[in-house]
């Protein structure tokens, strides 16, 4: 059984349902890790979850990418520990500079909260390792600021070195405007860093892992770490 | 001492509110106003002997908090006593 340590920011609201995802739907153990804390309670994997950490105030993540909890985390990352951001995790992670760019407010300026359809660009991270590539999930997203954005040279690196690991596309699998929910560059709703063990999205896979909550798509990207570190043993900070 | 931050997109990024708010007053009439561009303004007291500190402290806080580089620019203004 492999340890979940879930980051609850004031203004977390995934919490929960990273925690349900993890312990109910997927057996395996999970621990919350307050902000305040220092250590991760000997996590294998961290989730930095959805919500309004710190009210959204300044910028989304500006304030909680300087919690007390985010050294160990970045020393986890660093030493190659999965860590996954979702949605306001995500971007927490851009603002800590753990994964590269920005979120902007969604073009049409609308809170979008509805099921959109991701393609699976790459499944050599330890988040995707069980989806096949080019695989569809259908995940819900709820965000104003899921516009990602980065510079030119930015986006071209992440291009080449295949760091895009999930993209807005349509029922087909076809990357198109109209399936973009909120003017991401290059239809981006997920990016990985270099190492490929930090992994970021916009949509929510912990809130479709159970089909009652109609989509069980998000569950392959926790099975797909349970499988990671199964063969790739349990990277822990010290 | 006062010092104040001015945190505005870079020209390069597409400021969705600032082309919302000029769609409203060329709706409005303001036809003269061009391009609008939405940003943010800071207010810090500091604790500096000089301006030049106050202004250098003002702009690491700016650096490192107020504006994120990806996508944002910063000026810093100090209020002379």
């Amino acid at each position: 059984m492999i340890t979940f340590g879930i980051v609850v920011f004031p203004g977390s609201n995934c919490d929960h349902d990273a925690f349900h995802a993890a312990s109910d739907v997927l057996g395996q153990h999970a621990e919350y890790l307050w902000h305040k804390d220092r250590d991760l309670k000997g996590a294998d994997v961290v989730i930095l979850p959805g919500g309004f950490a710190h009210g959204d105030y300044l910028r989304t993540g500006a304030i909680a990418r300087f919690s007390p909890i985010m050294p160990a985390v970045m020393e986890f990352a660093r030493r190659g520990g999965p860590v996954l951001g979702i949605c306001n995790g995500f971007q927490v992670l851009l603002e800590a500079g753990l994964l590269p760019g920005a979120m902007l407010r969604n073009r049409d300026l609308r809170y979008h909260c509805e099921h959109v359809i991701v393609r699976v660009e790459h499944n050599d991270t330890p988040f995707t390792l069980t989806a096949a590539r080019g695989q569809r999930l259908r995940l819900p997203i709820a965000h104003g600021e899921g516009n990602y954005f980065a510079d030119a040279e930015t986006v071209a690196e992440l291009e080449a070195t295949r760091r895009v690991i999930f993209r807005y596309c349509d029922e087909r699998g076809d990357v198109t405007d109209a399936a973009n929910p909120n003017g991401a560059l290059n239809n981006i709703a997920g990016i990985c860093n270099e190492a490929r063990n930090v992994v970021g999205l916009m949509p929510h896979p912990e809130r479709a892992c159970e089909g009652v909550l109609g989509s069980a798509d998000g569950r392959v990207m926790f099975e797909s770490v349970v499988r990671a570190l199964a063969h790739e043993g349990v990277v822990r900070t010290a | 001492m006062k010092a104040r931050v001015f945190v505005t997109l870079k020209p390069s990024v597409f400021d969705p509110q600032g082309k919302t708010i000029e769609d409203a007053l060329h709706s409005l009439g303001y036809a003269g106003v061009g391009d609008v561009r939405q940003g943010k303004f800071f207010e810090l007291d500091v604790a500096a002997a000089t301006a030049e500190q106050a202004k250098a402290l003002a702009a690491e806080v700016a650096d490192k908090v107020l504006a994120n580089p990806v996508i944002e620019s910063y000026r810093v203004e100090v209020e002379q006593p």
